[in-house]
């Protein structure tokens, strides 16, 4: 647990970090730490620096602007589960950042970090996914926004570069009528999610007009569910309405599924649909 | 006073400084001078070491030393075992505290850095350079004793440490009359014990006079001190350990361990004080597991249910060597426990303890006897279910009758005391069970699975009489001893050789002392841990703190309190027969107001003024105390459980643990100690596992991985108990340490299996993790 040497550095503004990374390659962006110092600690990588972008102010904050909502990228998870805005606006997300970890984690990590860090086992990637929101880049070329369609591109893997800081994530808040949720199957040690399901449905006189579904954890990336999706739409919002279009979810899991020794991928497929229903019940609940 | 302070619930005097943080560890301990060794342990199970190049770690900034197998091959001896157990054919391996041509485990030592800071020293770890030839490795105990298994250590047939075997009675007749036989094979899977305090070593050696310090977290400083001794060679007179405040242990820090040795090495070849500390995954590594047992288990018992035989035949891992206490674990404190609370008229137990390319395994809170609850109970309920009774009435019928003073049974123990049937009742009117089965069944007709388990249980604690740990192969002792000291003022010190590490002794010794000669607690200070300022003892493990210790520290007071009665008599000017005493005061008969306070006899005892004859200054008295036979603390506990068959997700929704250890001295104290044995019982069935992968890697290698309990997925316990009293313990008191873990493993276990049985699944490994009750329903179904 002891870290290999690197060199630190501090930014005071969004534009020096973009400075200091381009004048250390290979340095490493610290933001809540809680994804990087464990990394370090294990002596998985050893980067040169790390440049501190923990006080930079100007990416705090969350706000509403008419028909979206956008979060600084240092936003804390206990900030996004604590935020009236977003249990307004964006409820499954403050629901999502409220199941990460444990206290010390939420109080420490940050949105942005856990977006770049981009761990298939994340909370947050799945109800960005589902939401379909937008990341607003700054980078060497200027200022760039990336959908989340794009943005996670595969386990760990995200659409920034070398040089590239995350400033804000983007999403549109919840329109009338919508109802959503994300419920979690937890890992019993690092409480990451094993299985993950972020659901929006807008609902009219009884029927699901709308439906977004997105599945996490059992996937490198997480995914939209479009047979699920298909399924729900136009149809009622009854639990057996419901049920069925959660088995649907087979269909939109591809053939890439994550396993380890506390639950395999075999057994994963086969009960994502259980917990695809649970969130499609509670999103329906919600609405 | 004394009637309302044996017994009270006062708070722990502990806590103040551990929940403050004020509390100093090993690794807060700073030396003048002080370097930091890191060791390089095995990424291998098995390999061997064909050459090691330390030049360019012995280069890097900072550094010392580097040292390997070696440089210590001369200077120390072989790591020892403590338990020789007789009768087993013991096979001692060759335990190198440094590898020296092969490694056996990951997490062998096979070089150590010594630097000026913890960040040099485990950077030029990463610099030391070893070519290994990466050999076979096995990790399953019995797969490990098959023909054919890779050979761990030269000269050991078949892996095989040992074999025993405990029998009475006639077994084989009692399965050929068996109405019904049922049987199952169980694995106790391999636990990490998770001290929260990981292990530590500080060493100074002053070479002008030869004198060794070692503070140590260690539960047994005496022990430490004595194997220290014979590994290192500094004389035991020239040795001081001290085990400052120690994190927890749960038996993981009963051994002395290769990385002690080795630091203690360091800092006699540098003259410089040594630190060593653990991180986590070092931990998970390098420190000691428990369990690990395969089990097969058949028991014979008539069609009404009453057992007439037990045959088991056990697989126990005990890792890639022997650990301090380990061929005792799964032997004498497990076989000899076999019957369990039941009168059984034969069992038959053989134990094969098996070398396997894992880290050694030791004593793990119950050490034994959770294992031996575990195969009794979880059949108890086979039976049940085999014959269509109720689990609690097959119980019934055959729990030992109430005993006040000895009830031998089959294995050769003679339990001390015991009322079963008193317990089991009693748990199950709190309970309500059978308002917990009509629930039950209700439920299940709206689909949903909620399941009941119980366990009774008696385990054995207080060790234990020093002629049977000689006759056993213990190599030491089994007494306690206690000094107690009355200053002038009335204030009083007490020195004990047991070493308490977050058991909370501080307070009940104190209570002890105050409960027998009148005295407030707060006056009294307990001292432990240290071998320069405390007497002999042989340490804190199996329970066996205040069963032994205490016995020690009361019949100390008693002896203060004699002599105090002669010294009030005299100056009373009365004769010592026409003394009283009552709460501190001592009297002459009917006169209790013009009587003399303990205080004023510690005064006039230490002043020495006007003492009676013959009576020697001071009020000091000490006591060694070998105990005529263990404790058998008891209980019965029982669980409900739902199970959520589409996804094979456990809740526990109730706990109810009753334990019976005898009078208690600190209510409050007695039910910490059972919460959180019974959840660490309850991690096992649901959550903990070590898990190697085929090649010996420890794949649940950090706390990422390994499930510990958490309180969110836990339900309040209902702590309850009974009060049998030890007959032969001068406060009849038996132990309370290990309870909660002996009955929850299994408690939980027969809850799962009982809310599983309308799918009629199987057995189902531990622990009960959704995918694996999940398959065992799909298989039951045809799935
Ligand atoms: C015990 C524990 C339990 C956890 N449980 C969960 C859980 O249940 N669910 C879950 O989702 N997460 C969990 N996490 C992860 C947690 O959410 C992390 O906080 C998060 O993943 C990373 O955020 P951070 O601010 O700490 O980032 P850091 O660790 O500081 O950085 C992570 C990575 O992102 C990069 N980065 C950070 N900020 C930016 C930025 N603005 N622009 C570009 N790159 C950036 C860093 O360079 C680094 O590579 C857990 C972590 C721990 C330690």
């Amino acid at each position: 647990m002891f870290a290999p040497q690197f060199g630190y550095h501090r930014a005071s503004s969004v534009a020096e970090a973009g400075e200091l990374l381009r004048s250390n390659p290979g340095a490493k962006l610290l933001a809540g730490g809680h994804s990087l110092i464990p990394v370090l600690k294990l002596r998985l990588a050893a980067p040169p620096a790390l440049i501190d972008i923990g006080r930079l102010a100007e990416l705090r904050g969350i706000a509403v602007d008419g028909g979206s909502l956008r979060l600084g990228a240092l936003t804390t998870h206990a900030e996004l589960a604590a935020s009236p805005e977003l249990q307004r606006h964006a409820p499954a997300l403050a629901q999502a950042a409220s199941v990460i970890g444990d206290p010390a984690v939420r109080n420490r990590g940050t949105i942005g970090g856990n977006v770049a860090h981009a761990d298939p086992a994340s909370d947050l990637p799945t109800v960005l996914v589902a939401l379909g929101a937008a990341f607003e880049i700054a980078g060497a070329g200027g200022e760039r926004t990336v959908p989340a369609a794009e943005f996670f591109q595969g386990m760990m893997a995200t659409a920034l570069g070398d040089g590239d800081l995350l400033t804000a994530v983007v999403l549109p808040a919840r329109p009338p009528g919508q109802g959503q949720a994300y419920v979690k199957f937890a890992h019993p040690a690092s409480r990451y999610a094993v299985i993950g399901v972020a659901a929006a449905l807008t609902v009219s006189d009884g029927a699901c007009t709308a439906a977004a579904v997105a599945v996490g954890g059992l996937v490198p990336v997480p995914l939209r569910a479009p047979s699920v999706e298909g399924a729900l739409a136009g149809g009622p919002v009854a639990a057996d309405a419901l049920a069925a279009a959660a088995d649907r979810v087979a269909a939109d899991l591809g053939d890439d599924l994550i396993g380890d020794v506390f639950a395999s991928a075999e057994y994963r497929r086969a009960v994502a649909a259980v917990w695809v229903r649970r969130a499609l019940e509670a999103a329906a609940q919600a609405a | 006073m004394s009637a309302k302070i044996f017994g009270s619930g006062i708070r722990r005097r502990e806590d103040p400084r551990l929940v403050t943080g004020s509390a100093t560890y090993t690794d807060d301990i700073t030396l003048p001078g002080m370097v930091y060794a890191a060791m390089l342990r095995s990424p291998h199970a098995h390999a061997r070491i064909r050459s090691i190049d330390t030049a360019a770690a012995a280069a890097a900034p900072g550094v010392l030393a580097v040292y390997t197998g070696a440089d210590t091959a001369e200077a120390l001896a072989p790591v020892p075992t403590a338990w020789l157990l007789p009768d087993s054919d013991l096979q001692v391996a060759d335990y190198p505290a440094i590898a020296r041509d092969t490694v056996r485990y990951v997490g062998d030592i096979v070089a150590v850095v010594v630097a000026e800071s913890r960040y040099q020293a485990y950077d030029a770890v990463d610099l030391v350079a070893v070519d290994y030839e990466p050999l076979p490795a096995v990790v399953d105990p019995e797969l490990a004793s098959r023909p054919g298994a890779p050979q761990i250590h030269d000269g050991i047939a078949g892996n095989q440490a040992l074999h025993w075997t405990v029998a009475g009675g006639d077994v084989e007749a009692a399965f050929a009359s068996a109405d019904v036989v049922v049987e199952e094979r169980i694995v106790q899977q391999r636990l990490i014990p998770n001290a929260m305090e990981t292990r530590s070593a500080v060493a100074r050696f002053t070479r002008a006079s030869g004198e060794l310090t070692l503070w140590n977290t260690t539960q047994n400083p005496h022990i430490a001190r004595f194997i220290c001794s014979a590994v290192t060679g500094v004389p035991e007179d020239r040795l001081r350990v001290i085990a400052p405040e120690v994190g927890g242990g749960f038996g993981s820090k009963i051994a002395v361990y290769p990385a002690d040795f080795v630091t203690v090495f360091c800092a006699m070849r540098l003259g410089r004080p040594v630190k060593w500390t653990e991180t986590r995954s070092e931990n998970y590594q390098a420190t000691t597991h428990g369990r690990d047992h395969v089990q097969q288990v058949e028991l014979a018992a008539t069609r009404d249910g009453r057992i007439t035989g037990l045959r088991c035949s056990v697989w126990a891992g005990l890792g890639a060597y022997l650990s301090t206490a380990a061929p005792g674990i799964p032997t004498i404190l497990h076989g000899l426990m076999l019957s369990g609370v039941y009168d059984i008229p034969a069992v038959k137990e053989d134990v094969y303890g098996i070398y396997t390319n894992a880290t050694p395994v030791e004593a793990y809170r119950g050490a034994g006897r959770p294992e031996a609850t575990f195969m009794l109970e979880r059949l108890v309920d086979r039976l049940a279910g085999e014959l269509g009774l109720d689990p609690a009435e097959v119980r019934r019928r055959n729990l030992i009758p109430r005993f006040e003073d000895g009830h031998p049974v089959v294995t050769g123990l003679t339990y001390d005391s015991g009322d079963y049937p008193a317990a089991l009742e009693k748990l199950l009117a709190h309970a309500g069970y059978d308002r917990l089965r009509a629930e039950q069944a209700a439920a299940r007709e709206r689909g949903r699975h909620l399941g009941i388990g119980l366990a009774t249980y008696v385990e054995i604690c207080g060790l234990g009489p020093s002629q049977v740990a000689g006759a056993i192969g213990f190599q030491g002792g089994l007494w306690e001893s206690a000094i107690v000291r009355f200053h002038p003022s009335g204030k009083v010190h007490v020195f004990i050789g047991a070493s308490p590490h977050g058991q909370g002794e501080e307070t009940t010794f104190a209570q002890i002392v105050a409960s027998e000669v009148g005295v407030s607690p707060d006056d009294v200070k307990v001292f432990h841990g240290d071998t320069d300022n405390t007497p002999m003892g042989w340490g804190t493990y199996g329970s066996r703190t205040t069963a032994v210790g205490g016995a020690a520290l009361a019949l100390t007071a008693r002896k203060i309190k004699e002599k105090a009665k002669i010294v009030a008599a005299h100056l009373l000017e009365a004769a010592v027969e026409d003394m009283d005493y009552e709460d501190g005061n001592f009297f002459v008969k009917g006169s209790p107001d013009r009587g003399k306070t303990i205080q004023d006899i510690a005064l006039m005892a230490n002043v020495s003024w006007n003492m009676p004859e013959g009576v020697e200054s001071g009020l000091e008295a000490s006591t060694f105390y070998d105990p005529p036979n263990f404790t058998f603390p008891f209980g019965a506990h029982l669980a409900v459980v739902e199970v959520h068959p589409e996804t094979g997700q456990v809740d526990l929704l109730r706990y109810v643990a009753l334990d019976d250890c005898g009078p208690q001295i600190n209510p409050v104290i007695v039910a910490g100690q059972v919460h959180g044995g019974v959840v660490q019982g309850i991690g096992q069935a649901l959550w903990e596992e070590a898990v190697y992968d085929e090649s010996g890697q420890l794949v649940s290698g950090t706390m990422l991985d390994y499930a510990l309990p958490r309180a969110d997925r836990l339900p309040e316990i209902e702590v309850l108990s009974t009060v049998t009293p030890s007959p032969h313990h001068p406060i009849g008191v038996k132990g309370v340490g290990e309870a909660g873990t002996i009955a929850s493993t299994v408690t939980v276990y027969n809850a799962v299996m009982d809310a599983l049985r309308p799918f009629r699944v199987g057995a189902v490994t531990m622990p009960l993790t959704p995918e694996r009750v999940w398959r065992a329903i799909q298989e039951a179904q045809g799935g």
